[in-house]
This record gives structure tokens, sequence and C-alpha cells, in this order.
């Protein structure tokens, strides 16, 4: 026998393809998250049309809002009703696209590619933390309209540029932080339509029962109840002070309760839905 | 545990699983020996997924316990990732990737750094016979293509165990040779394979032991040998030289091996599917003296065979298909 045969023998035939070496260590979570947020930004490069109503919610609020209801809220004066609405539209927009990176999840347990994923030895939170990276960037471009076309159309923040760029970073912690419960239906939920159809349901009337178009002293006192309440209310009043150059603290610091009571809730359960053998 | 993991790389005991009134798995029993393949072979709805699913951390059992090398399953899930790898049935690549982006996202997720994951995604493609359509998504690609994409994807990062779900499922004759060649290198390596197949051929020539399953349970388990022998005796195939005297031969043969003779379209043959052997009458001694009282008796026979059943007829007569399959016409 020659050394090629024995070679043969032993090995078998030298086949291209064949996984070599020894199995490289699992990455850890933070390699994991970085891997499915390549992955999600990849999406957004192949199927950009994804990224339409982000871009038209944004311009058709801050338009329509602007527009419709300035003349007859604003006592008269348009101008005068656009500063007080365009933070409400800022978080109306964000928040109204926050459901992305539940649908996405729900895509993925439809088309059976979570099977793949829950068979490797990753972080069982990698998967919605690299759909979040994606969401991250759906948030500053929805709010980097709104800004844009709010100034266009004669805005004017007192806050400036820091108080502008505080208001935003607000407002996408509050914007991530609700975006776990929509994985977490996501993971409940059959399909992306369901997830996106719930999330609907939610999100409608909690931004709109708020103080997003008038200020809540001519409701009544049950909806007022509710009003003040409504996280979505701290962060428009937090947001209109942060870019409207006031004191914001109080504001603030409730609306990032509220951030961490939604992530502490919604984050172990996403990750013990994701991670159960079902 | 030590001395089980040391033998067995899966191994299941009385595994149950239900969905809703259906019964998935009713007491699924199975051991693999390490470095070896076993074909895993059912009709559709046997169960072969959900104990493929079970096996792979992926869907907790009802009743009963699985481990992979001496890891249980449940308790013992992220031990068990570790060590195996898993082509499922779906196609399980992202459709919006290319397929190379799809390879190099999965390496990173098998713990590859950037550049190495890269170049196992094009040694993968090239592989795969993928390297041209590596820029296209996956959403593009023909049926064959994804299902080469997937089983590219399974096979990043070295495994102790392959769950391999029909790896082979609508795939061109000349890349179903390609992994079978794959699943056979694997094992000889030293790694196991379980791999689910519709195609008896396939687990035939890959498995060194095959598991049938129906119904959600194990009917028979061997290799691919012993199922033969064990269902039948093969088919006796008779050729008289004038097919006039094929009534009389037919008369002799039934008498002699008390089984139904079945005249063949061919006029002037016979086939005999023989009695299961017994000891000290297996098939050939029968098919033999057969033979020589038909020449002693003065019909000329000018051919004879015997052949071993095909896993066809092996399966058809475990799953109770033959009958069903009369039943219905």
């Amino acid at each position: 026998m020659t050394d090629i045969d024995t070679a043969m023998a032993v090995t078998g035939p030298r086949l291209p393809g064949l996984p070599a070496g020894p199995r490289p260590r699992p990455p850890g979570p933070l390699a994991a998250s970085a891997a499915f947020g390549w992955r999600t930004l990849l999406k957004i490069r192949h199927v950009p049309e994804q990224l339409l109503d982000v871009i038209a919610i944004p311009i058709v609020f801050t338009l329509m809002f602007t527009y419709l209801f300035g003349g007859a809220l604003g006592g008269g004066s348009v101008h005068r009703y656009l500063q007080f609405i365009l933070p409400g539209t800022l978080v109306m927009a964000v928040l109204l696209v926050t459901m992305y990176a539940g649908t996405s999840v729900a895509a993925d347990r439809a088309r059976g590619i979570t099977d793949r994923f829950r068979a490797l030895p990753v972080w069982r939170l990698a998967p919605a933390a690299g759909a979040l990276l994606g969401d991250v960037a759906r948030y500053l471009l929805a709010a980097a309209l709104v800004t844009v076309i709010g100034l266009a159309i004669g805005f004017r923040p007192e806050g400036g540029v820091p108080g502008v760029l505080a208001g935003i970073g607000l407002l996408l912690v509050f914007a991530l932080a609700l975006s776990f419960a929509w994985v977490t239906a996501g993971l409940l939920l059959r399909s992306p339509q369901a997830v996106m159809s719930a999330a609907t349901v939610v999100l409608f009337p909690l931004t709109l029962a708020s103080n997003v178009f008038v200020s809540p002293v001519t409701m009544p006192g049950w909806l007022q109840a509710f009003v003040h309440v409504n996280p979505v209310s701290h962060l428009v009043t937090a947001e209109r002070a942060m870019i409207g150059g006031h004191p914001a603290g109080a504001q603030t610091a409730w609306v990032l309760l509220a951030a961490a009571v939604l992530v502490a809730a919604f984050a172990p359960l996403s990750s013990w839905l994701y991670g159960r053998q079902r | 545990m030590g001395r089980v993991a040391a033998r067995w790389a899966v191994q299941a005991e009385g595994l149950e699983k239900r969905f809703g009134a259906t019964t998935a798995l009713a007491g699924v029993d199975l051991a693999v020996a390490r470095g070896s393949v076993l074909g895993l072979l059912g009709p559709n709805g046997a169960g072969k997924t959900t104990l493929v699913r079970i096996l792979a951390t992926l869907l907790a059992p009802d009743g009963g316990r699985a481990w992979v090398c001496g890891h249980d399953v449940t308790t013992g899930s992220v031990a068990v990732r570790r060590l195996i790898a898993l082509a499922g049935q779906s196609a399980t690549v992202d459709e919006d990737l290319t397929g190379r982006e799809n390879l190099v996202f999965l390496g990173r997720l098998s713990g590859l750094n950037r550049s190495a994951a890269r170049a196992r995604a094009s040694e993968l493609l090239a592989a795969f016979g993928l390297a041209d359509s590596a820029a296209r998504q996956v959403r593009t690609y023909s049926g064959g293509m994804r299902r080469r994409i997937d089983l590219a994807a399974s096979l990043i990062t070295p495994a102790e165990v392959y769950f391999l779900d029909e790896p082979t499922t609508g795939l061109d004759p000349l890349s179903r040779a390609h992994v079978h060649r794959i699943v056979r290198a694997l094992a000889t390596r030293g790694a196991t394979v379980l791999l689910t197949t519709q195609y008896l051929d396939e687990a035939d020539q890959l498995a060194d032991r095959i598991a049938v399953i129906d119904h959600g349970a194990v009917i028979a388990q061997g290799t691919p040998g012993q199922l033969k022998t064990s269902t039948g005796g093969g088919t006796f195939r008779v050729r008289v030289a004038d097919p006039a005297e094929r009534p009389r031969a037919s008369n002799m043969l039934t008498e002699l091996l008390r089984v139904p003779v079945h005249a063949s379209a061919d006029p002037a043959e016979l086939t005999i599917r023989m009695p299961v052997a017994q000891p000290g009458r297996d098939g050939s001694e029968l098919a033999a003296a057969a033979v020589t009282s038909l020449t002693g008796a003065g019909v000329v026979v000018s051919e004879f065979a015997l052949g071993q059943p095909s896993l066809d007829e092996v399966f058809l007569t475990l799953t109770g298909g033959e009958s069903r399959a009369e039943a219905s016409t």
C-alpha cells in the first residue's frame, strides 16, 4: 500500500467542504449580538422598501398634525401650535415604528430559521438584541426626519442642538425598552402580521390618550387619570422641556423608570420564551 | 453517565411527544454508537422530524429521556448545543441575505472570527457548487440550491453529532452523491450522523444501522442486511425454457414452498416471495431444492435467481404500506 492509499483508508478521500480542526469556542453575548445586528443591517440594505413607513410616517405626521390641528388648536396660530406639537409628533412617529424587532423575531420563527439559531450555543437574547440594533437605525431615521421637516416649516427649539439631541436620546431609550414588549409578542404570536396588529392595538390608545395633541385639562376625569399615569405623557412632557430648553429632571426620571420596568418585565420573559423547548 | 458517554453518541428511552390530540412520538427507544451513521426511515408524519427536534434540544419531550454524548437534551441543552450540528428540514437560512452573507453570518455565530468566517464561506460555496450564486439573495435560489446552502451552513464548524433531516430531498443526483460522500467522510473521521430520509437506497448505502419509525414508534432496527432478512427470504425468480411448462412448474413450486407463486408478465417466468428464513431452511437452500425438483420432474429451467428483498419491500412490509395500498384500490 502506498502512503497515499494509507492516508485515503484512514481519513477517506479528501473532500472539499468538510469541516476541519477543533470546533471554535462559541461567541460571547456581545459577539453574537453584533452578528445578529450585522444581519439586520444587511436585511435593510437588501430590502430597503421595509423603511417605507419609517420614512412616510414622520413626514405625514409632521405636516398633518401641524396644519390639520394647528389652526383650531393653536388659537389661530399654526406657528404657535407647531412649537407645542412637534415634540409630540416626534414621540408618536418613533413609537409607531417600535414593532420591527418584534415582527422580525416572528418572521424568523415563521420561516424556521429560529431552529438553527436555537440549536447553536449562543446567548438567548442575541437575536433580539441584533434586531433592536436595526430598530435604533429606524428610530434615528424617523426622529431625524421629524426634526428636519419641523425646522423647515418653522419649528424653533429653544433648547438648541443639545436639547434636541437629549430629547432624541431619551426617546430612543424608551422606544427600545418598549420594543422588548413586541419581541415578547413576536415569540408568542404566530406571524409578523399578528405582532403588528397587537402592537397597533396597544400603541394607538397609548399614544393618542396622552398629552401629545392637547393639554388634558378639558378631558373627563377618568381620561385625565389615564393620561396622567400614561408613560407616553411623561415622555412627551420631558421632550417638550428638553427641546424647549427647560429643566426636565423629574419627568426624565419617570420615563427612565418606565423604561426600566418594561425591560425588567419583557427581557427575561423573551429570554425564557426563546429558550423554552417547544 | 461516563460509560454511556463513551459508547453512545445518541440515546433515547421511551420518548413521547404529543401535539394536542396528535401523538407524534409514542415511546421511542434509540441508541446510536459513536462514529456511526444511523438512517431514520419512515413515511411522512411518522415522527422523524419531531424526534430530531427533541434530540437537537429544540423541543422538550412529554415523556422519556434522551442524551447526546451523555448530556441530557433537556437539562443539559447548553452542553448538547456545543456538540451538535443541525440541518433542519425547512430551509433555515435567511432568504433576504445572499448565500455568502448567510454563511459568514452563521460562521460568526459559530465562533469564527471575521476572516475565518469569510474563508470558510468561500470554501463551502465552492464545495457545494454555489460560488457563482454567492452574491445572489437566497430567495432567488432554486429548491436544490437552497438545500445545498442549508447543508453547507450545517458544516461550517465540526460537530460530534450531525442531525441531518432529509439532507438530499430535492437534490439532483450529482449533489446527492456529494452529500453521500460527505456523510461517509464525517463518520470516517469519528463523527456520528443521524439522518432522516425517505430514500431507502440512501439509507441502504449510507447507514450502518437503520431504524424504521412509523406512528411515533421504532418498529424495526438493525443493519440494512438484518432488516432485509428479517422481513422475508427475498424474491425467487424462475424462468422455464418452455412457457407451456409454466403451469406445471407453478403447481410444483406451490406445493414445495407452501407460498403463493405469481405468474409474471413474461410468459416463461414465475416469481415467488420466499418465506421468512427458518433455522436450517434458509432461502437459498429452499430455492436450490426447488430447482432440483423441477429439473428432476423434467421441467427445463433456463434461469433462476434469488434476490434479497429490496429495502422498499422491507419498508412497505414493516409500515403496512402494502396492505394500505391494496385496501385503497
